[in-house]
């Protein structure tokens, strides 16, 4: 018996644009735009002030840094707390090789930044990698362990504007055609993670660790070296957003950065990336820590308490979840059908 | 004239610790050639087949691939050196593309470093149509039928060039009309010139589809026939050849009023029109092969599943539908067939384990101690001779027979009238399997009800007062002890029965 050809189900026009208003990308740029024309009704200078556009643009770039690297290690079925704690140390060391190296030039300052941020997401991933244990638990033993340092380091003292070159100060203000500088190369950043996490195979093969570990492991995909490359991602850019940090605010004390470690996952959850890994686009990610980042400045500006700031963000995320369940639930359900009328 | 087989084992051997999974394999497949290998549960298929993957590792033997000796070390190897092996349960990529999942690994990059979509699409297309089953190269793999799930596997593997290619119990999960489809599909590979290793239990599929049979038995090769030359009852004998006589003296036991009622239990897409009773003292086993639907009316029976339409009673009483706490009540006991995930608390004492089901019964104004626990598990631990120096060592420390021993002193010390026991000796030694079927013996002998699932057919045989076979959701045969065979249950387990719906 030969079983009749039937041509594969092609995407019609309409589940192509079905797809589109689906695709948690679309809705974030709606919301963001739904929610800074609000904002700025009611209160103009949010826009159209001298700083505010700036800000609007610029005060985003860190929780994009670190919500990316979040999102690739969320991505393999793990999660990492530290960044916070992470970023606090890079944003100090630079800081105090400034302070205390004089003269050192601002890329090297850069690169040990990175490095270093690398370096400790090294640490996580070894640890997660090789001892076998959920990293949920080590990332919140770094955690605590990153900050522990950092306060034992910094103590009482902070980092003052003047330890800075002033050209380091100007990158966080200097704007081309009204766009801050940070944000191009943030942009920049977001263009270079996207496509190796969509266009490279080792990018996929992340995707495909967290998707299936079994399957995976099964092909032939190294499950440590993954899990390594994507806690060395995610320090590395906690680094970048210590040393993005710096030349945005010019201070900075044993403090910085505390709460990144939820926000991120909260950026990369409403940015559509599955909790249970596997799933979820680099562009999503950028929006929905731009989406979040941009309410927490916005609810001051119209008046929320702040008491009622975090639910509000809390709310955004429950409802990111559901809605992606609810998604899954249509999809599966939906390809369910799509298999048996074959 | 010589010829090369395309690949070739030879006398290869395989334990893990004191257990011996395969002794003396013997396998020689032919290029353009599908090759049957047929045997029970447990009669070594699996492990050859991971042998050949690359999963395992032989102690042992030869292993040739045209002509040349090969020892793989991981998957990685087997398959780059043209071996793919498509399971049962495929293991696809759920988040990614059907054309993704087929390229993994060596995706294809345009000249700018992008993947090259267009072209995974267009071969993804290009093979799935060439199996005839044409599959949405852009849709994620979730949510794919099994059958479809095989067909992206067998295509993954024309495309990476296999030369070998196993099917492991393909058929097992598939429907009538998907099965013929994969039947198709295989005999096309072995026109194309590949060699082929099928796995199956079903002996219509096996008859129909291979040029040669291989049948094995207890880890060690039995004969290789030709299909065209040997009858079905010859392969049942291979099979089965051996003697059961008094390996597992159930003793006589006096039968009495019947406790289990079970009519007309119907769960659609599941199983079908069951009905049977067990009597007090009686053990009836449901025989037949893994994936025929006896775990599942044993779940529904108890409660753990629901069913759509009949009715179960017990002593009388009606066994509320997917209410197991209410079964309990009523006196029946379920030994599940996976003790680890579903049967013990592996982080939990021996004592804890054993009194998890009486533990209102135990407890004193609502509050349970360790005290309250003890005597009635020290009782149970003792009668069923549980090897642990301690009452609180930890399931998990315990070894596959003593935590079987747990688990069945758990519902012993519910004390009830029925009880499901679900291969109750699988991954046990032979020592402890014993005193397993002297227990259950036991407790038949008290007036309990069994009923036993197992798929190793000496156990059935030894242990049945009623052998009940089910094949693919219903109840298809039925032999007193002294009418069961080895040959009449095979043989009613894998064919379907003559008088066709």
């Amino acid at each position: 018996m030969t079983t009749t050809l039937k041509l594969p189900p092609t995407e019609t026009g309409r589940s192509m644009f079905g797809k589109i208003i689906r695709a948690r990308e679309v809705s974030l740029i709606v919301l963001i735009i739904a929610l800074v024309a609000v904002t700025t009704a009611i209160q103009p200078s949010f826009l159209f002030s001298d700083g505010g556009f700036r800000e609007l643009l610029r005060q985003p770039t860190i929780l994009i840094l670190i919500a990316l690297g979040q999102a690739i290690v969320i991505i393999t079925r793990n999660i990492d707390l530290s960044v916070g704690s992470i970023l606090c140390l890079c944003t100090y060391l630079s800081g105090w090789l400034f302070a205390n190296v004089p003269g050192i030039p601002i890329p090297v300052v850069v690169v040990i930044g990175i490095l270093l941020g690398a370096f400790l997401g090294l640490i996580n991933g070894l640890l997660v990698a090789f001892l076998k244990v959920p990293s949920l638990v080590i990332t919140l033993g770094t955690l605590y362990a990153y900050r522990g340092i950092a306060i034992l380091w910094i103590g009482p003292h902070f980092i003052r504007s003047s330890w800075l070159p002033p050209e380091y100060r100007e990158i966080g203000t200097m704007q081309f055609f009204g766009i801050p500088v940070l944000l191009m190369i943030v942009a920049i950043v977001v263009l270079l993670v996207a496509w190796f996490m969509t266009s490279r195979r080792a990018g996929r093969n992340l995707y495909a660790l967290g998707s299936n570990p079994e399957a995976a492991t099964l092909f032939g995909l190294s499950e440590r070296r993954l899990t390594l490359n994507a806690f060395v991602t995610s320090g590395a850019l906690a680094g970048l957003g210590g040393l993005v940090y710096l030349s945005i605010y010019a201070t900075g004390d044993a403090k910085v950065g505390t709460g990144y470690e939820l926000e991120s996952v909260a950026a990369a959850v409403v940015g559509g990336v599955a909790i249970i890994g596997g799933s979820g686009t680099i562009w999503g990610v950028a929006l929905g820590a731009f989406f979040l980042a941009t309410i927490s400045s916005a609810l001051p500006v119209l008046g929320v308490p702040s008491l009622w700031q975090q639910s509000i963000v809390g709310i955004f995320i429950v409802g990111a979840i559901v809605l992606d369940r609810l998604m899954f639930l249509n999809r599966t359900r939906q390809a369910k059908r799509k298999g048996q009328s074959l | 004239m010589t010829h090369t087989p395309l690949l070739e084992l030879k006398g290869v051997t395989k334990s893990f610790g004191a257990v011996a999974a395969l002794v003396d394999a013997d396998l020689s497949l032919d290029a353009g050639s599908i090759h049957a290998v047929i045997g029970e549960n447990g009669a070594g298929k699996s492990t050859l087949v991971k042998i050949i993957g690359g999963l395992y590792r032989r102690d042992n033997g030869e292993f040739l691939m045209e002509g040349t000796s090969v020892d793989f070390q991981n998957t990685h190897e087997a398959k780059a050196a043209g071996i793919s092996v498509i399971y049962q349960e495929p293991t696809l990529f759920p988040d990614l593309s059907v054309a993704e999942n087929l390229f993994v690994g060596r995706q294809p990059y345009t000249r700018l470093g992008f993947l090259d979509r267009a072209r995974m699409r267009r071969e993804t297309r290009e093979l799935t149509l060439r199996l005839g089953v044409p599959i949405d190269p852009d849709r994620e793999a979730r949510g794919l039928s099994i059958a479809d799930q095989q067909v992206v596997e067998i295509a993954k593997s024309i495309s990476v060039g296999a030369k070998v290619i196993i099917m492991d119990e393909p058929t097992a999960a598939l429907s009538g009309i998907e099965v013929e489809r994969l039947m198709g599909i295989a005999r096309q590979l072995r026109d194309e010139g590949k060699g082929i290793i099928f796995i199956s239990h079903r002996f219509d599929e096996v008859f129909a589809l291979c040029d040669v049979l291989t049948v094995m038995r207890d880890g060690s090769y039995v004969a290789t026939n030709q299909t065209a030359e040997v009858t079905e009852d010859e392969i049942i004998r291979q099979m089965v050849g051996r003697s059961v006589e008094n390996l597992f003296p159930k003793e006589v036991a006096e039968i009495g009023d019947a406790v289990l009622e079970v009519e007309n239990l119907t769960s659609v897409g599941v199983f079908e029109d069951v009905s049977f009773t067990v009597r007090a003292g009686e053990i009836v086993c449901f025989a037949g092969l893994v994936g025929a639907g006896r775990s599942e009316i044993a779940r529904a029976v108890f409660g753990v599943d629901g069913y759509d339409s009949g009715a179960v009673r017990l002593g009388g009483a009606k066994v509320p539908r997917k209410n197991p706490a209410a079964a309990m009540r009523l006196g029946m006991g379920f030994v599940p067939e996976d003790r680890r995930k579903q049967g013990l608390a592996m982080t939990a004492g021996v004592q804890t384990n054993i009194t998890m089901a009486i533990r209102n019964r135990l407890a004193r104004f609502g509050i349970i101690t360790s005290t309250l626990e003890e005597p009635s598990a020290r009782n149970w631990a003792a009668r069923l001779h549980v090897k642990t120096n301690a009452l609180d060592t930890e399931a998990q420390m315990l070894s596959g027979g003593n935590q079987q021993k747990v688990v069945l002193g758990k519902w012993l010390a519910t004390e009830p009238s029925f009880l499901i026991v679900d291969e109750p000796t699988r991954g046990i030694d032979v020592g402890t399997k014993a005193e397993v079927h002297r227990l259950l013996s036991e407790l038949a002998g008290n007036g309990v009800a069994l009923l036993m699932i197992s798929s190793e057919l000496p156990e059935v045989l030894g242990m049945a007062d009623r052998v009940l076979v089910v094949r693919e959701g219903r109840i298809t045969a039925e032999f007193s002890r002294e009418a069961a065979t080895p040959e009449n249950v095979m043989y009613a387990a894998t064919h379907a029965p003559e008088v066709a719906a």
